[in-house]
């Protein structure tokens, strides 16, 4: 294994291009560059959705208005759905890592169709400034991400402009999914199979597909209520002949596989890490493969448990029931093997170790109780209560926030070619875990207790839950702000590292970090298996030395 | 992308080159991948089918709903008008296969030949298609008019309504293929898209024939479904 530090290249961020300053990295069409631009402005727009939901756990705090009115608050809750899903949480892991790591992972020098790739960058950006133009400077939208009619129709709010602001953001998505899947089968490295692939890239590229496949119904479906609200087309409207119903049909269609857009790729970066922490191959790799293709798949076939209550027939709602049980399957496979894998292995409790296993933990939460509201029965209690809200937001905070912020600390090294301090991330780790329970778990009771979502106001009984679950949002906020200081000092500050400090075995840890421009100094030789880590124990060994010794290094540096 | 031809024929071509620019400095990738530029736009022709197939979906919907307003509203649609925009179409996309055979085997003159009555027929087709509109709009029949809201049932506002929609979303798509067409032109008179370079212009074919492959289903569901 290659750690020395090796200063004999060029990485990509020094290159000379033909443009200068900002626009060398504006038109920039490297891959590398592109997923950089991506992370920052996914965070930045982060930031501002987090923002948003600070300020409604404390609006929360106690019944009644406590800092803001209640039109302000359905604002609020619009901007905050708004700006986390679309902005934040559909692109960012494919978006970020999936640009930056997909081409490394497979041993190519870029995607398939890099100018594309730029392209979806400026629609992305061009969606998002649209967005946050028309929520921050126009009246403040209040139908919540979900635009449902007819009320998106008749609101006096301005629709419009958010309106647009998505359908461009799915353009965007689109054309990064058909770009993942052409350079998943054109762009690997001689010698890598298709089953030989990390499964990192596996989940891109299912989650690609779904990109596909699933964002072109939102595209229409947003289209039909532009026109609706310009012109009258009666498609949606129920006084000249529509059916809302169908709205929600076709917003769902695209909305709930948009949660495995969010999810696969999460599920991806908890395979990679454990398998490098555990210094072991992924157990039943190729079962992780396929189930990752089957969540993809029947999640495309259950968006109707959204809308048990909208008025469906019983033999749909038992249908869609029995489909959502059935997720569940390729999902608790993968939950096992990642137990499994930990079996047996040389555990290094890292960073996006520990990450992972708070995930692992959480995702488990968020998944069991989503079995509740799949159920038809007990869905009618919880339907939009906080239970959902719990429910959601254990997958998303748990699952995969986490796993973004995991892949920042895991990918860190490779990015910037500097190493963070992992004694202030591990700390870090530890508080997101207490905040996201503290925020959350008092939402599963009260929202059993029929406290409904979306209220500005509550009855007192429910005080105490809002409270506890406040303060959790305070802990949460303080320790992602806490992990986002500490690799920004990192960038600047942190200790210079070489090729591979984790000891990883897939491709992108075999070329100097940062990586050259066209990424790999000499063509790679892929081995069969991504995780090959049998036979080398005393290797293994060194690996998690010389990782305590970086932390000793960084530990002692600091306290010079 | 001005870079020499890597190989003609990318069906294993999975290498990528380096590319040198202005200043002999290495900063651009080179990648020549006509198998996989072929396979992206039938992955982007597959989002075409599904973003129609939405309105598909709506339209069976309220079929199923409203069967006599559709059969009533069905018998005002021109079918001598959609039957002749059929045609057109039909014949168009023989003629984008005739000017890529033509490109093929190095006859430039007759490729563009083709390609400019290809992007003739569309012009055809859009003309007769604004004649078909106007008449309907004379007649007060267009989204949100008088005539549709009170004299007329609600499953006949909605068949007008999807009838504006998906005719008007294919006729965006019929200008689109006719600006690519455009595009095409220029490049071929510049060589950039030559016998040995011809996949912008065969991905451009089958854009083509997938804007004539929805008519074919928009033609029958419309105009001759009484």
């Amino acid at each position: 294994m290659n750690n020395t530090t090796n200063t004999n290249y060029t990485n990509f961020y020094q290159v000379k291009t033909k443009h200068k300053g900002l626009l060398a990295w504006l038109l920039t069409t490297d891959h590398k560059r592109i997923g950089i631009m991506y992370l920052i402005s996914i965070l930045s727009f982060f930031l501002v959705g987090l923002t948003f939901a600070f300020l409604m756990r404390l609006e929360m705090l106690t019944p009644g208005p406590t800092i803001v009115d209640a039109q302000t608050y359905n604002s609020f809750f619009t901007l905050h759905g708004m700006i986390m899903v679309f902005l934040f949480i559909i692109p960012g892991i494919p978006a970020v890592f999936g640009n930056f790591f997909l081409p490394l992972q497979i041993g190519a020098e870029d995607v398939a169709f890099p100018r594309l790739n730029l392209f979806s960058y400026h629609l992305y950006l061009t969606g998002a400034f649209l967005a946050l133009y028309s929520l921050i400077f126009q009246t403040h939208i209040d139908t919540g991400w979900t635009f449902y009619v007819p009320y998106s129709l008749r609101t006096g709010t301005d629709v419009t402009l958010p309106l647009m602001a998505a359908f461009i953001l799915g353009f965007s998505s689109i054309l990064t999914g058909l770009n993942f899947v052409t350079t998943c089968h054109r762009m690997r490295v001689k010698g890598m199979k298709m089953f030989e692939m990390p499964l990192f890239t596996w989940a891109l590229y299912s989650t690609a597909w779904i990109q596909v496949v699933a964002t072109p119904i939102i595209g229409i479906t947003i289209v039909l209520v532009l026109l609706e609200r310009s012109f009258g087309f009666g498609i949606f409207d129920p006084t000249i002949g529509g059916d809302p119903v169908l709205y929600q049909h076709l917003f769902w269609i695209y909305s709930h596989p948009a949660v495995y857009i969010m999810a696969i790729p999460a599920f991806g970066v908890i395979s990679d890490i454990i398998a490098t922490f555990s210094r072991k191959s992924v157990f039943g790799y190729k079962v992780m493969a396929y189930s990752t293709i089957a969540i993809a798949f029947i999640g495309y076939v259950v968006w109707a448990h959204h809308m048990f209550t909208s008025g469906m027939s019983d033999t749909a709602r038992t249908v869609f029931s029995f489909l959502t049980f059935f997720v569940a399957i390729p999902t608790g496979v993968k939950v096992f093997n990642w137990v499994a894998t930990l079996w047996r292995g040389t555990i290094v409790l890292s960073s996006p170790m520990l990450m992972a296993l708070s995930a692992i933990f959480l995702f488990s939460i968020g998944g069991l109780t989503g079995l509740h509201l799949g159920s038809i029965s007990t869905d009618i209690h919880l339907h939009d209560t906080y239970f959902v809200i719990a429910h959601f937001h254990y997958v998303i905070i748990g699952g995969i926030l986490s796993m973004f912020i995991a892949a920042m600390h895991f990918w860190f090294p490779k990015m910037f070619g500097k190493m963070h301090n992992e004694k202030v991330a591990k700390i870090g780790v530890v508080l997101y875990f207490i905040g996201a329970n503290v925020l959350y778990f008092p939402m599963f009771i009260m929202g059993y207790m029929g406290m409904p979502r979306r209220y500005f106001d509550y009855l007192p009984e429910f005080q105490i839950y809002h409270v506890i679950s406040t303060v959790g949002s305070w802990i949460l906020i303080a320790s992602i702000l806490l992990m986002f200081t500490n690799l920004l000092i990192a960038i600047f500050k942190g200790k210079p590292v070489g090729s591979n400090p984790w000891g990883a075995k897939t491709l992108e840890w075999t070329m100097p970090s940062p990586p050259p421009l066209l990424n790999f100094i000499e063509t790679p030789v892929p081995s069969h298996d991504p995780y090959d880590y049998h036979g080398h124990d005393e290797r293994n060994f060194e690996d998690v030395k010389y990782i305590e010794n970086k932390e000793n290094d960084i530990i002692n540096q600091e306290n010079s | 992308m001005s870079t020499t031809s890597v190989d003609a024929h990318g069906h294993s071509n999975n290498h990528a080159g380096h590319g040198y620019g202005d200043n002999n400095q290495l900063y651009v990738h080179f990648h020549r991948d006509d198998y996989g530029s072929k396979f992206g736009m039938w992955l982007f022709l597959f989002t075409e089918v599904l973003l129609f197939g939405g309105l598909f979906v709506l339209y069976y919907g309220y079929r199923i709903a409203y069967p006599h307003d559709y059969h009533n509203a069905a018998m005002e649609l021109n079918i001598v008008m959609g039957a002749v925009n059929t045609l057109v179409l039909l014949t168009s996309s023989l003629t984008m296969v005739l000017s890529i055979v033509a490109l093929r085997r190095k006859s430039i003159k007759t490729s563009l030949f083709y390609l400019i009555v290809t992007f003739g027929f569309g012009a055809t087709f859009c003309v007769n298609k604004y004649f078909e509109w106007s008449a309907k709009i004379h007649h007060g029949i267009f989204p949100g008019s008088m005539e549709l809201r009170e004299t007329r049932p609600a499953g006949e506002v909605v068949f007008f309504g999807l009838y504006y929609l998906m005719t008007g979303l294919h006729t965006f798509h019929v200008i689109v293929g006719m600006v690519v067409m455009v595009f095409c032109f220029i490049f071929i008179r510049t060589g950039t898209i030559n016998s040995d370079k011809y996949i912008v212009l065969e991905n451009a074919g089958l854009y083509w024939h997938l804007v004539d492959l929805i008519w074919i289903f928009l033609f029958p569901l419309f105009y001759l479904l009484h």
